[in-house]
């Protein structure tokens, strides 16, 4: 299943599914991403993590090791 | 945690409380739980709920989780001057119907709307008409919703049972605490969990979603107008790939040269010797006629053929100083070589070369006919001058006059001597903040900093800690999570400040023939001791306890105003003054009555001109010697030093002089660098930290780490360093060896990130 964390850059992806649990995922939800939501990767930082996404109207910054718990298509 | 409290303007009986800003009532967070448990057992009469008109989608998230609490809420939508600027459109009334709640337009920014807001939520505080929450869930949901409500025990008020029934159904394990009695809805977990497939947690956040994703489009019209906004321009070159280090680089560089070297500088030299020394020269009329003045004068009376002959010679004969002597005359740089000679002139008597004698002084050791400052411009004499003036007008008794002068004058004095500076630091934080670029730093820097349990901002406070580690600890405030402000608050002092630099030179000077290589150890030994620290404080029950998630909104950029910086600037300022104030001011006295009280003539009794070594404070050092003697430095003198560091680092080489420095070993002078470089720091920055962690238990933590942590690597470095050196002794090396094996465990045992909050939260039990 593809994740967020290997989506590239520019893509747009619909969410599937939250893996993981505990207060990340909580946060990550709580900030928005629910399942069918569409999520815009705007760029990664320049040392390469974190990533910036576009969700629900506003910017989000998450870190990579973060996004493997979103499942996308 | 803070709650900030304050009066509603022309409404005396109104008290508003501001929680801290939070996403959700999630039970994982400290911010979260803290303004929650607030919002159950106080129950405020109303709620005034602020969303960001800009973000409406997820900040309405925040809101149908506050309807459910019982209260009465007003919803107050901001950067309405954003939403008009851009054409996007919200529609009040519209959004009304679906919240079921009051909804005005307010711009925090532009300081509108907000009276009439906090008009409408007394109004309705007074009024006390709960207002049901309108919005519903799948019918699945609400009917489990309202098994669950149906199951809550009497204590529980009928407007808050919807609150602890979805707690509840959320398997909140923080909410129990709020209960008297639990009852069993694992049935209705369950049920809803087979029929969505999911857990409960998420079913109930994805229903809050789509009910708000339901009405959305109705209360708000985004303009049509699809190109990029201007923060969206801004951002593309901020946090380029390529250029956004250099970017960063470049602000951090301003924020340090204008905060910390130009600017500070000068703010802190005039709050320093000006305000609080000698005096000042108004708009500066007078400093240039008196520097000619003064130069001319040591032309003329001080830097003689014979002085010269005499520096000379100590430079031939290699005596400590002497090079800085020699550059300062011919330079004919008076104040260089006035502080020369004050570090210097003992080592030059004992060696045999008597700068005194050849020297214009006094019968009191001051330069004679020197020019005074006050006979040129416009002279405003300093707060210690008039304050004695003040004292010697009434007489005051000579214990007093010290006690008031050096005890709290003085000490006053070394508060507020930062505060001009720190005012300038916070005017660049609060732009920095307001503006959004914050937000950013911790994007672009977070993927260094987060290995060693820092946050990405931690680089702010470290870079102003090199200049200052009273604002720099104070700059810790803008990073949100606890857990990475307290190792930011614990690690910022190990770099080397300003004040240490002092410390520095005279070890490189007097034992390392002016080496420069001491002074970048002395760098690289500060952030070592970060990056150690941070990775073993992480590991650590204080720290891994609390789940520290990383998903941080990137705020649009926007223009701050004026007025909202300088607040923000007066705000951060004014706390320090009050709360570390205290702590600094008392410590002085202590220090003070150390030094003055002591051995008089063979019984205890008060001296003015008392000898360190016949003070209560010599007498201390005297006794906790034996504490350093492993790391070298087992000396009366080299304690109190130590101890005197605490008023100010530069005090250690006032105590401790260039002639104790020449007996020691190269290694022991430099176990006894590191001790000072990294143990507790100056009052000014204990008291800051105990302003910014707010707790005695957590400064007192952070205290002793960094003593115990200063004494762990100067007894490694010394020990095993004597060991290479061929004059080891088993024991201090077994220790050594010891010590270096538990921190090496220490830095590399593995460890597992914890998924609740365990900080214990004060919560009465609810309506109990």
């Amino acid at each position: 299943m593809k994740t967020l964390r290997q989506t590239a850059c520019g893509e747009t992806v619909k969410v599937v599914k939250l893996t993981g649990e505990g207060p990340v995922r909580r946060r990550i939800m709580d900030m928005g991403i629910t399942k069918g939501v569409e999520i815009y990767v705007r760029k990664v930082a320049p040392l390469g993590d974190p990533v910036e996404v576009t969700v629900r109207g506003y910017e989000l910054s998450l870190r990579k090791a973060d996004a493997e718990m979103i499942e996308v298509e | 945690m803070e709650k900030k409290e304050g009066r509603l303007k022309g409404h005396k009986d109104v008290t508003i409380m501001d929680l801290p800003g939070i996403y959700s009532l999630s039970p994982y967070t400290l911010e979260e739980v803290v303004a929650r448990n607030y919002l159950i057992t106080e129950r405020p009469d109303a709620i005034l709920n602020i969303v960001d008109g800009t973000n409406l989608e997820r900040n309405l998230y925040l809101s149908t989780q506050i309807m459910e609490l019982g209260i009465p809420v007003v919803v107050a939508v901001n950067m309405s001057d954003l939403l008009e600027k851009s054409g996007d459109k919200v529609y009040l009334d519209k959004l009304s119907a679906k919240l079921g709640c009051p909804v005005v337009a307010i711009s925090a920014l532009k300081g509108t709307g907000i009276e009439k807001a906090a008009e409408k939520a007394v109004e309705l505080a007074r009024s006390k008409t709960v207002n049901a929450p309108v919005h519903e869930f799948a019918a699945t949901v609400e009917a489990a919703i309202s098994s669950v409500e149906d199951k809550l025990g009497q204590d529980i008020d009928e407007e808050q049972k919807r609150f602890f029934a979805i707690k509840l159904l959320e398997k909140d394990d923080k909410i129990i605490e709020n209960m008297k009695s639990v009852p069993d809805v694992s049935a209705e977990i369950k049920a809803l969990e087979d029929e969505f497939d999911d857990d409960t947690e998420s079913i109930i956040t994805n229903e809050r979603y789509t009910y708000i994703s339901s009405i959305i489009g109705e209360c708000c019209k985004k303009s049509r107008k699809k190109k990029l906004s201007v923060s969206d321009k801004i951002d593309r070159v901020v946090t380029n790939r390529f250029a956004a280090l250099p970017i960063f680089a470049v602000i951090m560089f301003i924020v340090y040269y204008v905060s910390v070297t130009t600017v500070g500088t000068f703010a802190t030299d005039w709050a320093n010797d000006g305000l609080f020394g000698d005096g000042w020269h108004l708009f500066g009329i007078g400093t240039s006629g008196y520097n000619e003045a003064v130069d001319e004068y040591a032309v003329r009376n001080v830097f003689t053929e014979e002085l010269s002959v005499v520096v000379d010679d100590a430079g031939k004969a290699d005596i400590v100083g002497a090079e800085d002597l020699q550059g300062a005359i011919e330079d004919g740089d008076f104040g260089a070589f006035e502080e020369a000679y004050g570090s210097y002139a003992d080592a030059f008597a004992e060696a045999g070369y008597d700068l005194d004698a050849v020297l214009p002084l006094d019968g009191e050791g001051e330069f004679a006919d020197a020019p005074d400052p006050a006979d040129y411009g416009v002279w405003v004499p300093g707060i210690p001058v008039l304050v004695e003036r003040l004292l010697d007008a009434v007489n005051c008794a000579d214990w007093l006059y010290s006690l008031i002068i050096d005890g709290i004058v003085g000490g006053v004095g070394a508060v507020l001597g930062f505060v001009p500076q720190m005012l300038v630091l916070f005017i660049f934080l609060a732009f920095l903040e307001s503006c959004g670029y914050m937000a950013r730093v911790a994007f672009v820097m977070d993927r260094i900093f987060r290995k060693f349990g820092l946050s990405g901002k931690s680089f702010i406070p470290m870079l102003i800690g090199s200049g200052c580690g009273v604002p720099g600890i104070m700059a810790s405030r803008t990073i949100e999570n606890d857990r990475d402000r307290k190792m930011t608050i614990m690690t910022t002092t190990f770099i080397p400040c300003g004040a240490k630099l002092p410390i520095i030179a005279l070890i490189a000077t007097s034992l390392f023939g002016g080496n420069g290589f001491v002074a970048v150890s002395a760098y690289f030994i500060g952030v070592a001791a970060i990056v150690i620290s941070g990775i073993m404080l992480k590991k650590t029950k204080m720290f891994a306890g609390d789940p520290a998630p990383f998903v941080m909104e990137l705020p649009a950029y926007h223009w701050p105003t004026v007025g909202n910086v300088l607040r923000s600037m007066w705000e951060r300022g004014w706390s320090f003054i009050k709360k570390a104030g205290t702590i600094i001011l008392l410590s002085s006295i202590v220090i003070w009555a150390g030094s003055h009280f002591g051995n008089v003539g063979g019984s205890f009794g008060f001296g003015l001109d008392m000898e360190l070594s016949d003070s209560v404070l010599g007498y201390i050092g005297n006794g906790i010697k034996w504490i350093f003697a492993p790391l070298g430095f087992g000396d009366a003198t080299a304690a109190i030093a130590t101890i005197m560091g605490l008023v100010a680092k530069e005090e250690v080489v006032g105590v401790f002089g260039v002639l104790d420095f020449v007996s020691m070993t190269q290694l022991a002078a430099y176990s006894f660098l590191i001790f000072n470089l990294l143990c507790a720091p100056c009052f000014a920055a204990i008291g800051a930290i105990k302003r910014e962690m707010n707790s005695a238990k957590w400064t007192w933590f952070a205290i002793g780490y960094q003593c115990i942590f200063a004494y762990a690597i100067s007894l490694i470095v010394y020990q095993l360093g004597s060991l290479f050196t061929g004059n080891g002794n088993a024991i201090g090396t077994i220790a050594a060896v010891l010590v270096l094996a538990f921190l090496l465990y220490m830095l590399f045992r593995p460890y597992k990130e914890s998924n609740t909050l365990k900080v214990k939260v004060k919560t009465k039990k609810a309506n109990a």
